[in-house]
């Protein structure tokens, strides 16, 4: 897991104007921007200024009816984290991309085409829909329970993950004397049959630049879990203190280890929504009188040093390896994150004062798999 | 009839994954990696062109039962790279070619109009369609459709996509803090649609996009492909780039446009065309003789007699003479698969072929040479700039989408030596005169919410 470096691992969810539902009303707030294609770029490029792991960019298809006091319009996140890429460096990019109506070989390619624009630094949040305004969208298929979401999630992430192999590392070779471009040994068939579909291959795109793209989930309900420990690289638990993120991470490795997965090939994040600053209480209030926000939702409301105090204490006791901050509003929080909680924990040695792995996958501390199509070693 | 002179209108193709593009040449870069697609996008740009476009395969060809090797291979998602390329590029167009077959409205909608925002208004969508069973294998939804429906199917779709981008007026983000309200409730409708293909109902989630829809491509030849784009396309391309040729399709498409109450500016013709430049006329001939052979490698021209034949023909000599045996003609499964092909009588296609070969006392390679040559412009950057410019005011196009024969440096020749001359001539633009690619096509923005044109009688034949 990511804690053998000592280190605790960052990420923010990037997502309208912020995790508050009356954010985009606070004065901090860059209403008009959110839709213009600088308004995320600018907020990727804070993050990386603050060394975090990764950015997620949330997205959903949507279900019930458009509240005019919410922002509920969003742009599609592979196509809007393809937008910051070539404007950031090093900064993970993680794209929500639901699995339930969605086709399993679209999800792949563009997935390793985020990874192939942004030189490996792509993940893939997987998610599902249930809803039956959802399904309306596509007219092809009814709702599903969360059972049958999860399972075809499972489903999915095995073509996907199969997809990203189906061409070897070396498969092009350009090969004047004989004419040959490509050595079509090294392009595999997948000829998955599945539960829910069957799925041909090989890819039409290349094998992505992290030879499998970093999959993360939210493990927080146990049909999510299972999917989770079977094939997230990254799992999100959702906590109120440090018990909770500990039984989360937990459940999320044991399953790992069922499938007969190392533990530690999974990183757990306890998610956090903040509001951060001298004026949290404050700004909290005026967020709290102009929305309600859903039953069950915790957001930590305190200073930078405060919230330092809290991840670090929660790491060092080995409940997680890191976290995921929602900031309340945009950017004022993610500035106060960047600005006020990294330092602090830079200061107590827990975080990255430079990035060095130049991917995602590098960051996490796990190897580039060889292809699991790949036959060893013999070159003809 | 003296009329104002037509602007010229310039695309550039991302070199296709088949055999115009030169994987053996030492100036050939990589055909997959993103920097490549910067190179060529911002030569285009630099170029003043209209838009920079890609096109699409979902299964990767065979040949013989086996994955085809000796093209260039491999396509990253059009979509994905073109959002990136946004970062990277202020003024161009950014075209991808998108399946009807194989994509759900909701879903490209949706991606498109944030293409839209992430571009600031230069997205375009090139709709195809495919009903191609092999194709299929690789999708959820496998080979369902009919040939005789995809015209219908292409229709539906994208009519359902404008229902979709039309149902956020302009304007309705209004994000009035103070009153609490972020998108009016009255510029934001719900939309329905039941049709043959598509039943579909909900809130679209996008706020309408800089250019109302992407500009519409469309590039069918049949007489369904050319009515299908005469009632809803922004520009259709052609293989049509000769002179004559670009004449009469021009005409023929243009004079459908009528029937739906369109004017003749509204379509904009762009045939597809290659373009070798030389010092002198002769120079060029030669760089372009050198290129086709390029393109044509002996296993290559084997490969293509072998589509014709249908079945291995590995055993001739590329240097040799044709075939003396007639092709296989009740082989059933097509010997080539996930190609674009013409369909064509075998037994005629080898006839004719023999004919041309004893006439002309060619080889296998060289006729696979001959007959494959695709249209374009061969000659000095004076006589490329004169003949395109005349074809234009001549109406056998209204410019062209140029495919370059090598990745990533094959329009730095035509940026940097033909451009200048066009633009001398006064027949393309020096500068963008907007931001978006409408405005670069001269194509007005749809207003929203309008009623969509209706299709005066029944469907496409």
């Amino acid at each position: 897991m990511g804690s053998s470096t000592g280190l605790l691992h960052l990420g923010v969810v990037l997502d309208g104007a912020g995790c508050h539902p009356a954010a985009w009303r606070a004065p901090e707030a860059e209403r008009p921007r959110l839709f213009e294609p600088g308004y995320l770029v600018d907020l990727a490029r804070q993050a990386e200024r603050g060394r975090l792991d990764f950015v997620v960019a949330d997205d959903a298809f949507p279900s019930g009816d458009p509240r005019p006091d919410r922002v509920t319009a969003r742009l599609d996140a592979v196509l809007a984290l393809a937008r910051v890429a070539p404007a950031t460096e090093s900064i993970g990019l993680i794209a929500t991309v639901t699995t339930t109506h969605t086709e399993p070989f679209h999800v792949s390619k563009n997935i390793a085409t985020l990874d192939h624009v942004s030189g490996g630094r792509a993940g893939w949040r997987v998610a599902v829909s249930t809803t039956d305004d959802e399904a309306r969208l596509f007219g092809r298929k009814p709702a599903a329970t969360p059972a049958e979401a999860y399972a075809e999630a499972s489903e999915t992430a095995d073509v996907v993950t199969r997809l990203w192999d189906s061409w070897e590392d070396d498969a092009v070779i350009r090969d004047q004397p004989t004419g040959r471009y490509v050595d079509r040994d090294k392009l595999h068939s997948i000829d998955f049959d599945g539960r829910f579909f069957s799925v041909r291959g090989p890819s039409i795109t290349p094998r992505p630049p992290q030879g499998q793209v970093m999959v993360a989930l939210d493990a927080t309900s146990s049909d999510a879990v299972a999917v989770a420990g079977r094939w997230a690289n990254i799992a999100f638990v959702s906590a109120t203190n440090v018990a909770e993120a500990a039984s989360g991470a937990a459940a999320v490795r044991d399953v790992a280890a069922a499938s007969g997965r190392d533990p530690g090939d999974v990183a757990v994040l306890a998610v956090i929504d903040a509001v951060i600053g001298a004026d949290a209480d404050a700004r909290r209030a005026r967020l709290d009188a102009l929305a309600v926000r859903p039953d069950g939702d915790v957001l930590f409301t305190g200073t930078p040093g405060e919230l330092a105090s809290l991840m670090e204490d929660w790491f060092r006791s080995g409940a997680v390896d890191g976290f995921l901050l929602r900031p309340a509003v945009l950017p004022v929080d993610l500035t106060a994150l960047v600005e006020g909680v990294v330092p602090a924990l830079q200061a107590a040695g827990v975080f990255r004062r430079s990035y060095e792995a130049a991917t995602l996958r590098e960051r996490f501390g796990r190897p580039r798999p060889a292809s699991r199509y790949a036959t060893t070693g013999t070159a003809s | 009839v003296s009329r104002a002179r037509k602007p010229i209108h310039l695309a550039a193709h991302f070199p296709g994954v088949n055999n115009t593009t030169v994987w053996s040449d030492p100036a050939s870069g990589s055909q997959t990696d993103f920097t490549s697609f910067v190179h060529l996008a911002q030569t285009a740009e630099r170029g003043k062109f209209d838009f920079f476009f890609l096109a699409e395969g979902l299964r990767l060809r065979e040949h013989r039962g086996r994955i085809f090797d000796l093209d260039v291979v491999g396509r990253p998602d059009s979509l994905t790279v073109l959002a990136a390329l946004a970062a990277v590029t202020d003024r161009i167009g950014l075209a991808a070619t998108l399946n009807t077959t194989f994509n759900e409205p909701f879903e490209l909608a949706r991606q498109f109009a944030a293409l839209d925002h992430l571009s600031a208004g230069r997205a375009a969508w090139n709709a195809v369609t495919s009903p191609d069973a092999f194709t299929g294998e690789n999708f959820r939804r496998g080979g369902f459709l009919d040939r005789t429906k995809r015209y219908e199917r292409a229709e539906e779709f994208i009519l359902t996509c404008r229902q979709l981008w039309d149902s956020w007026a302009d304007g309705a983000v209004v994000a009035d803090a103070e009153a609490g309200v972020f998108a009016s409730p009255d510029a934001v409708r719900r939309f329905e649609h039941h049709g043959d293909q598509f039943s579909i109902s909900g809130w679209f989630d996008v706020p309408r996009s800089p250019q109302g829809y992407p500009v519409q491509i469309q590039a069918g030849d049949s007489d369904g492909g050319r009515e299908l784009a005469a009632a809803h396309a922004d520009v259709i391309f052609t293989r049509h780039a000769s002179r004559a040729d670009g004449q009469a399709f021009y005409a023929d498409v243009k004079g459908r446009l009528a029937r739906y109450g369109r004017r003749l500016d509204d379509l904009k013709i762009i045939p597809a065309a290659t373009v070798v430049i030389g010092d002198t006329a002769a120079d060029a001939e030669e760089r372009a003789d050198h290129i086709r052979h390029q393109q044509v490698s002996p296993q290559g021209a084997i490969a293509f007699l072998e589509q014709v034949w249908g079945r291995d023909l590995s055993g001739y000599d590329p240097d040799g003479p044709l075939p003396d045996a007639d092709p296989d003609v009740d082989g059933g499964i097509s010997i080539t698969r996930g190609r674009v092909r013409h369909e064509q009588d075998p037994l005629a296609v080898a006839a004719k072929w023999r004919q041309l070969a004893g006439d002309r006392h060619l080889s296998i390679r060289e006729l696979i040479i001959e007959v494959t040559t695709r249209s374009g412009f061969v000659g000095t950057p004076a006589h490329v700039a004169a003949t395109i410019d005349d074809h234009v005011q001549s109406d056998a196009a209204d410019g062209y989408i140029l495919v370059p024969h090598l990745t990533p440096h094959g329009l730095d020749e035509f940026v940097d030596r033909v451009v200048p001359l066009l633009q001398e001539r006064g027949a393309f633009r020096a500068d963008y005169e907007g931001p978006t690619l409408r405005d670069h096509l001269g194509l007005a923005r749809p207003p929203a919410a309008t009623p969509v044109r209706s299709r005066p009688t029944g469907g496409v034949p």
